[in-house]
């Protein structure tokens, strides 16, 4: 038998191959099944970069839905919160041309947290209901208001509301979250006597 | 004689610090009104606890501490609250801040202060305690509330008091003066300091352009042990606390660390006069000397100035000429800011009011191209690539940014200092840190966000699962009993007929 598979090197070197392809091929299976990773590892780092303000202005009903979306193939320029800076981030985790941001879901807006009306609120708890991160605080026939380092902004407490005493105010702007904007670059250059002068005849 | 090592870098711009005749400290007549901002200091703003109408005295505190990293305001002088309101206060973005602005009645009464008679008896926590609602900040520029400093633990014991009179930036010469005249309560209130933190040594670190101060530094400090009076040559930037504990120690404060990671702690002479103030007299820190400087001034000087001062009333006593003058800056020519407002009140971070001419310190030249000449890089004292930094911060890289250590960048100003293309690199520096906090402050908010939506999607599921399964358990158990054959139906008609029947027996 040995002597015969000698005489043949081919059919020696072809069970050899199967052999190992067999090997190979079950160790890997084994591995699948042991070191199987659960969930979508590509849609939680594409959750890592939406804003999580879970508004449902893409169409899905909150983030992890549109991370899920994107991460089968749906365009990444729904996300009106995100703005461009989350299309670019996106882009760049999928190696993707970056997208303006699509309108028919909204426009890119500063961030505004929610804000009750406390005197008018009737305590309906339809906001609470509402929230999609529990941040509204409140009880049946009492008063209801909103936790604000929680409040995402996404504004699904204010249609709700029978009453409309629910205002969507901006969360930045004033002294404590102003930075240094960078430097205007229009001076730049004209510093030969010449351009001042040709500017200024053309002004 | 102790050893002193060398920084990375360093300019030495022209240092006019003879023009404000450090050494002596001129009066202030008090104001008509002060101007007190509630945020001072690096931190919360504090909560106004006195209402328009009230009457304060000196001494009093008029807005208190909120949130951890907050630090509280006292009235300078007695009067009464006229406005609690928005108005500009000293920040480089130019805009307004609750401040609290009281008129002042002229009377100067004070609440009765009380100190503590023997530091050395009390307890760490009663003196922080102290400290902290004195309101201390701060006073070389920067406003980190000093009773929280004094407070963070880390994991090595501090054992050196570093007393920074460095003072390295040209025109100031507030600590200067505080050194020379008050000499011995710099060195008590940097005894009380070293005893807080249980620092074995105290460095009082001059740089060797003030030898004034450091005579007046020794004499007050010959009878301590412990203290030891350190000079080294003048450099731009060797007052950065970082820079002069390398200077020091030769040794350097880890990437994003702070001193206290080292066993080091940084104050300012002016600092720890306040705490000496605070715990000896009790009294709140209410005023600071503050150096008024500039070609476009009459009379240039030192002056102990109620905090809430208005700016321009402090400029008119020191025969400001406003024709002359180009801008006012709050802080030094390197890293201050333009006052756009006169009305702008001395806060307790306000080391240095500039009026400089024209000729004096020009107005910025136009930006041109980099030219890649590396100077900013040989310069910088952290020892970061200017140049690289500049670019990623052009390209908003923050990756990159924050791989090239953007974050240990001291804003000293020296690498736009020596830029031949006249780049405001500063500006690209401080615009990329403050997009960088805003994106990890983002995060952190979306990360939490994220938490709470997974949380709520969890408990609503498991609330309908709870549903579905009591409903499910009823439907069951309805079935059991029907197969055992006690139907609740037939077993209430029959109830009712035995009923029915016995009422007819009786009658």
């Amino acid at each position: 038998m040995l002597e015969s598979l000698s005489a043949q090197p081919i059919l020696l070197a072809l069970i050899a191959l199967v052999g190992m392809a067999l090997l190979f091929g079950a160790l890997l299976g084994f591995a699948a099944v042991r070191f199987e990773v659960e969930g979508n590892p590509l849609s939680d780092q594409i959750n890592g970069i939406l804003p999580q303000t879970q508004c449902g202005q893409c169409g899905y009903p909150g983030c992890r839905p549109y991370a899920e979306a994107i991460a089968e193939g749906d365009s990444i320029n729904k996300c009106p919160p995100g703005g461009e800076d989350t299309i670019h981030a996106l882009a760049d985790l999928l190696d993707v041309e970056p997208e303006p941001l699509d309108s028919e879901h909204g426009t890119e807006a500063e961030p505004t947290v929610a804000y009750i009306r406390e005197a008018e609120c009737i305590g309906c708890t339809k906001c609470i209901q509402a929230c999609p991160v529990d941040a509204i605080l409140g009880a049946a026939k009492l008063m209801h208001t909103v936790i604000v380092d929680e409040c995402t902004g996404c504004d699904l407490c204010v249609e709700p509301c029978p009453v409309d005493c629910i205002d969507m105010i901006p969360r930045k702007g004033g002294i404590q979250h102003w930075f240094w904007p960078l430097p205007n670059e229009s001076r730049t250059g004209n510093i030969i006597a010449t351009d001042r002068e040709s500017e200024q005849v053309a002004a | 004689m102790r050893q002193i090592f060398d920084i990375h870098g360093g300019i030495h711009p022209p240092e006019r610090k003879e023009l404000s005749d450090p050494g002596f400290v001129m009066d202030c007549p008090p104001p008509s009104k002060l101007v007190l901002p509630v945020t001072q200091h690096i931190g919360a703003p504090a909560r106004p606890i006195v209402e328009v109408g009230d009457t304060v005295l000196g001494g009093q505190m008029i807005a208190e501490a909120q949130g951890p990293v907050s630090v509280p305001v006292h009235s300078p002088s007695s009067g009464t609250v006229t406005a609690i309101a928005s108005r500009a206060v000293p920040h480089a973005s130019g805009m307004t801040d609750t401040c609290i602005e009281i008129t002042l009645d002229g009377r100067c009464e004070w609440i009765t202060c009380e100190g503590v008679a023997d530091w050395r008896a009390e307890s760490k926590a009663v003196l922080l305690d102290r400290v902290r609602l004195a309101g201390v900040a701060g006073l070389g520029g920067a406003g980190f509330p000093t009773a929280i400093k004094l407070a963070s633990d880390r994991a090595i014991g501090i054992h050196t008091l570093v007393i920074n009179g460095t003072e390295c930036e040209p025109y100031i010469t507030a600590d200067d003066t505080v050194m020379q005249c008050f000499a011995r309560e710099v060195v008590e209130g940097a005894e009380i300091l070293a005893h807080m933190v249980g620092a074995e040594t105290i460095l009082l670190a001059v740089e060797d352009n003030k030898h004034e101060a450091a005579e007046a530094m020794k004499d007050a400090s010959a009878h301590l042990a412990s203290a030891e009076v350190v000079t080294f040559p003048t450099k731009y930037p060797s007052g950065g606390e970082k820079q002069l504990i390398e200077l020091l120690l030769n040794v350097q404060v880890p990437s994003g660390g702070i001193p206290a990671d080292i066993g080091v702690l940084c104050q300012n002479p002016g600092t720890a006069m306040a705490v000496r103030a605070a715990l000896i007299d009790g009294k709140p820190l209410t005023d600071r000397i503050t150096t008024l400087t500039g070609m476009a001034l009459g009379k240039p000087g030192n002056r102990r100035v109620m905090l809430g001062t208005p700016i321009g009333e402090l400029l008119a006593l020191g025969d400001f000429n406003s024709e002359t003058s180009d801008r006012v800056i709050h802080g030094g020519p390197m890293m201050g800011f333009a006052v756009t407002d006169l009305d702008m009140p001395v806060v307790k971070i306000t080391n240095c009011v500039l009026a400089p001419t024209r000729s004096e310190i020009p107005p910025p030249q136009p930006q041109q191209a980099c030219i890649r000449c590396g100077l900013c890089a040989e310069v910088c004292p952290a020892s970061l690539l200017p140049q690289q930094l500049y670019w990623f911060a052009r390209a908003k890289d923050q990756e990159q940014l924050e791989r090239h250590n953007l974050m240990d960048c001291i804003e000293c100003g020296a690498c736009a200092y020596v830029c031949p293309s006249h780049i405001p690199l500063v500006q690209y520096y401080r615009s990329a840190k403050g997009s960088m906090r805003e994106a990890s402050k983002e995060k952190l908010r979306s990360d939490n966000s994220r938490v709470r939506f997974e949380a709520r999607q969890e408990r609503l599921e498991r609330e309908t699962a709870a549903r579905d399964a009591k409903r499910a358990a009823r439907k069951a158990a309805a079935e059991a009993r029907l197969e055992a054959g006690d139907d609740p139906v037939q077993a209430a008609i029959e109830r009712a007929k035995a009923k029915k029947a016995q009422q007819e027996g009786e009658q």
